[in-house]
């Protein structure tokens, strides 16, 4: 039995000193040696150097002159990167209900005359609750929106969400998708 | 439902069974003791550290030796867990300043991840101090896979020996595990997926500007990608972040998505060479691979089909949930984007068919249908892939069962590998199905009979039972994965499911290595006319209908007032 003992504290004294200590320091190591900008949060630095935001953490979105992202269930305001979560409704939830009814008509408010089919991805809240991206087509469904309140034309805008679409890896894996944050950070650096 | 989705759960099949026979080979040669590929770089190590643990890497050890040393080194792992949890606050590497974590989410949290669960009560980043993440809940992440898949190891043992009563030595099967098969596996996935973009850090969280209102949004950063390899490898599940593989600073994208998928797959799927290797017989451990990826494969089908047909209440209010060229349409509540419908649906179907319990989705905002696909996979005992090591050995138990029901069909004597299956075996066999279903039926039904059981349910109607049903499958079965919206960080769930996960962990190895010292016992009968070929497509047919037979039969009333109900509502809105 004291053998038995003596080895269980040693496997796991070892195990805590390989496992636990060196393991998780060589991969921040290799990490912040080989790939720095990823291993920090892939952080964006704007031309003037602060930080813009990070590439895959999705921003808040409300106002018309900007694309709006997927709704975010976060800790206690949307898109709280420090509390991630969904809603956890399940699909006879009133609450999903609500939650959905409420986006429909703040979309039609600031867009009424736009009939287009609204995609399922703009009025469902995301996983994490800080999902950067939004589908090709709900970004499209915004375009009169976002053209009208920055005076712009919406064939401009249209052009600008075309170039902003990443397609799946390899043409395979994952949705097309917008970086919501990039493209409106594209859409401010017009104005400059 | 479209051809690029199925064209991604294809690929993702397709590269899990090319890795099987390399990787399965390896791992034959690191059990059996043999000079592979890092022994150079490890011997001298491994070696040392017997030395120091006064560990005789030969000395064999009978059922009951490798038991209570198994027993011995799980409960040193719970204790230095719960204590490091209740102390966090006065150690080092706190930068977030968290204070020391409750009694009861302490031991359910020690126990969750010496059991291989990652039951989740608490969120990662708004509980966990770095030094509690690293030195607690990554150290078990391997220890607990590395125990899985020595039970197996002495299981296998059992089932190739012949009148011996030594099953191997359990200290060498636990660091032969860790430092030859799970450490070099994680660090090269931590790697690729900070290449990726999963963040790896010390530092506690970055500050970046809002660009809407000029604000400031903080970030939760640490060393995330290290925790996250093992927690896919070991096929434990316990996210750095609440949102778990849904976090885009876990997984950023469709490729680290697939790269996770495979993670904690590769050594369940692998095993079953590694088994046909050991019992000089591949064709055996092939068979077994070909029924677990029959089920999962078709109930993958179902949860995809499920989740693309979309909320039809959604619909009904105005949403488009088509899916076409620039949009993936269908259920998108609680899904990222960049996945979309399949990979989602067949990570779900992937971390409740192994006991990985890592979630890219909310399973509790999946469709009804979707929704039990995941429960069915964890009530089937998670047979289809299984946990590291748990699978394999849960899935032996089945074909013992299959072997033993067509014996008596056809009235000769069961034997499996040469050995006679008689009462003891099929005493444990029966022990060791029963006892899952006892305890997440029992459990289900106290907690949704008393206050403290029914006062965390979130979601209304039946999906209120699926929440409690699902909280006690997964902990029983030694998952993790939840439907999210229970409040489970109460004194009764963390007290139960302490319970539940300990029983469904350590009894089920106390059984299994009690079948495994039997075995070893047996004289070999050879193969005569009345032997049933156990690696035919006709048994592996047989085995199937076994799993799914014993599991319908168990969990279908449950069911039935949950999933099934709720799919009918929602069809008639």
């Amino acid at each position: 039995m004291a053998r038995t003992i003596r080895a269980s504290l040693a496997s796991l004294s070892f195990f805590i000193l390989i496992t636990g200590l060196a393991y998780p320091l060589l991969i921040t190591g290799l990490a912040q040696g080989l790939f720095p900008w990823q291993a920090n949060g892939s952080l964006m630095k704007s031309a003037g150097g602060s930080l813009d935001g990070s590439e895959l953490i999705g921003q808040p979105f409300t106002q018309s002159e900007y694309f709006w992202g997927r709704l975010s269930a976060t800790g206690d305001h949307p898109y709280n990167a420090t509390a991630s979560g969904g809603t956890q409704y399940s699909v006879l939830n009133e609450a999903l209900d609500e939650q959905v009814k409420a986006r429909i008509v703040q979309l039609k408010v600031a867009d009424p005359e736009n009939t287009a089919p609204i995609p399922v991805d703009l009025v469902t809240a995301s996983a994490s609750g800080l999902d950067p991206h939004i589908s090709p087509a709900a970004a499209y469904y915004q375009v009169t929106r976002v053209a009208r309140a920055r005076g712009m034309r919406e064939e401009d805008v249209r052009s600008l969400v075309a170039s902003h679409i990443e397609q799946p890896v390899l043409g395979i894996f994952g949705e097309p998708r917008i970086n919501v944050l990039r493209l409106n950070l594209a859409l401010d650096s017009l104005l400059q | 439902m479209t051809m690029h989705g199925w064209l991604q759960i294809l690929i993702y099949f397709v590269i899990l069974v090319l890795t099987v026979k390399p990787l399965g080979a390896y791992m034959a040669q690191v059990y059996q003791g043999k000079a592979s590929l890092l022994s150079p770089i490890l011997g001298g190590l491994e070696h040392r550290f017997y030395r120091i643990a006064g560990v005789h890497p030969d000395e064999e050890m009978n059922w009951k030796t490798y038991a209570i040393a198994v027993l011995a080194f799980s409960l040193v792992g719970v204790a230095f867990l719960y204590l490091l949890q209740r102390i966090q606050h006065l150690l080092p590497l706190n930068p977030a300043g968290f204070g020391a974590v409750a009694p009861d989410l302490a031991l359910n949290t020690a126990v969750s991840f010496v059991t291989n669960t990652n039951w989740q009560s608490y969120g990662g980043e708004t509980t966990m101090s770095l030094l509690t993440q690293m030195m607690g809940m990554t150290v078990q992440n391997f220890a607990s896979a590395a125990v899985g898949i020595a039970v197996l190891m002495a299981l296998i043992r059992g089932l190739s020996r012949h009148q011996t009563d030594g099953l191997g030595n359990f200290w060498v099967d636990l660091t032969r595990g860790t430092l030859y098969i799970l450490l070099p596996l994680s660090i090269l996935l931590a790697v690729l997926l900070v290449s990726l973009g999963t963040v790896q850090t010390l530092a506690p969280s970055a500050t970046v500007r809002l660009l809407e209102n000029g604000g400031e949004q903080a970030i939760a950063l640490g060393p995330v990608a290290s925790q996250t390899a093992i927690k896919h490898i070991g096929t434990n599940g316990g996210g750095f972040f609440n949102a778990n593989s849904a976090h885009p600073l876990e997984n950023p994208t469709p490729i680290s998505n697939l790269l996770l998928m495979l993670a904690e797959t590769i050594i369940p799927a692998a095993l079953t060479y590694t088994y046909g290797v050991m019992i000089k017989d591949t064709r055996q451990g092939w068979a077994i691979l070909a029924a677990m990826l029959f089920l999962l494969v078709a109930f993958t089908g179902l949860a995809y089909s499920a989740e693309a047909a979309g909320n039809p209440g959604l619909v009904a209010l105005g949403a488009d949930h088509t899916p076409g060229e620039w949009q993936p349409g269908g259920n998108m509540e609680g899904k990222e984007l960049r996945f979309g419908i399949a990979p989602s649906a067949l990570f779900a179907s992937i971390t409740t068919a192994t006991s990985s319990g890592a979630v890219n989705s909310t399973h509790d905002s999946f469709t009804p249908l979707g929704g039990m696909v995941t429960l069915v996979l964890m009530q089937l005992g998670e047979v289809a892939l299984g946990g590291v090591g748990s699978g394999l050995y849960g899935m032996l138990v089945f074909v013992l069962v299959a072997v033993f029901v067509a014996g008596l069909m056809v009235g000769r004597t069961p034997e499996y590998l040469g050995k006679k299956i008689e009462p003891f075996e099929m005493k444990m066999a029966a022990l060791l199905i029963l006892l899952m279903p006892l305890l997440v039926l029992g459990l289900t039904g106290l907690a949704v009979s008393i206050d403290a059981g029914t006062s965390s349910i979130s979601n209304p109607g039946s999906h209120g039972i699926s929440q409690v049903l699902y909280a006690f499958t997964s902990q029983s079965n030694n998952n993790g994965s939840a439907f999210g919206g229970l409040s489970s960080n109460t004194p009764f769930y963390n007290y139960a499911g302490a319970a539940a996960m300990l029983i469904g962990r350590f009894w089920v190895i106390l059984l299994t290595l009690a079948l495994a010292g039997s075995l070893a016992g047996k004289k070999k009968v050879p193969a005569g006319a009345g032997t049933l070929p156990t690696a035919s497509p006709l048994f592996v047919g047989w085995l199937i209908v076994v799993v799914l037979v014993v599991g319908a039969l168990n969990f279908l009333p449950a069911l039935a007032l949950g999933p099934v109900i709720e799919h009918l509502l929602m069809a008639g809105v």
